[in-house]
């Protein structure tokens, strides 16, 4: 090997570790498409209940047993899309670091994990504390504004996209801002259109065919 | 710097090995990496990667931070001001090198 390729071999080894020890790269856009698809059928769901409520029981306000049971099975379908969404998108991202070798629970997982996770409670919390007073207007907004603060801030530590995912949430949740009532539409784009539209791009732009860079 | 012409005199023989060079290159990005950590991005073994530490630390590269997480021994590193400059002027060195060679 000549002297010319050593120093380039070092200069390369040098930017990969760099990158590889600040950055979790394993993150597959595939994560995003299942993401957004579990969050598009959930949403035609809440649709489909909550129309039929107000189709047989228009009269009826926001109290009863009936209204109730309509809140107790929008609740169990939120936390079925959660759950279907974060299983999916973990399988997609596990599979990614395992073709690539690389560890999917190191310090940059963990730096990743903790900065998405302090907005992200800190939105849940106000959120449940404003429907204890019984203000249910914000959480569509908020919960697309807190998602996507989340994103922008997760995005130091990992593939750059999610920035921009972050950036188009927060915009989302304030545009709902101003049509409050049309919460489950900004909801369908925020959380299903938007993470299959970045999921595809990401996954078109870095994971198509094998990456060399690692 | 009188031998700042001299692009040899930058290259640090410190960094001459991988091990090191890797080290060195991940503490510039993180403020403070544990052993494991280190241990499971070289991927090298406990004793390897200990003296190859024990190289930088002895050229004020970086600090060690000794701690505990429960009982169990959790030791951290950082770089100093030395180990950035050191660093810094090796990848000048390299790039004048490629660039020389040309």
């Amino acid at each position: 090997m000549s002297e010319q390729n050593q120093h380039l071999d070092a200069i390369q080894d040098i930017r990969r570790m760099m990158k590889r020890s600040s950055k979790f790269l394993s993150l597959s856009g595939l994560s995003g498409i299942a993401a957004g698809c579990w969050a598009l059928i959930g949403a035609y769901f809440a649709y489909d209940w909550i129309a039929e409520y107000y189709n047989n029981y228009g009269d009826n306000g926001y109290s009863g047993a009936i209204f109730q049971k309509l809140k107790f099975n929008l609740l169990l379908l939120a936390a079925a899309v959660l759950t279907a969404a974060l299983v999916s998108a973990f399988f997609f991202t596990w599979r990614r670091a395992n073709k690539n070798k690389l560890p999917l629970w190191d310090h940059t997982t963990r730096s990743l994990t903790l900065n998405m996770l302090i907005p992200l409670i800190t939105g849940g919390l106000l959120i449940l504390a404003m429907l204890s007073y019984n203000e249910w207007r914000f959480v569509g907004p908020l919960s697309l504004v807190f998602y996507g603060l989340a994103l922008v801030n997760a995005s130091k530590y990992t593939i750059n996209d999610i920035l921009y995912l972050g950036l188009s949430e927060i915009v989302l949740g304030l545009l709902n801002t101003q049509f409050i009532g049309y919460g489950l539409y900004f909801w369908a784009v925020g959380f299903g259109v938007l993470h299959i539209i970045y999921g595809f791009a990401m996954w078109w732009q870095n994971e198509r065919r094998p990456v060399q860079d690692y | 710097m009188a031998n700042s012409t001299n692009p040899i005199s930058g290259l640090n023989k410190i960094f001459d090995n991988r091990i090191r060079l890797g080290v060195m290159s991940v503490l510039m990005v993180n403020e403070e990496i544990s052993f494991n950590d280190l241990k499971q991005m070289m991927e090298v073994t406990d004793g390897n990667l200990a003296t190859h530490l024990v190289t930088l630390e002895e050229s004020g590269f970086l600090k060690v931070h000794k701690g505990f997480i429960g009982r169990k021994t959790n030791t951290t590193y950082s770089i100093t001001r030395t180990g950035q400059k050191a660093f810094g002027d090796h990848i000048v060195a390299l790039e004048q090198m490629i660039k020389g060679m040309k």
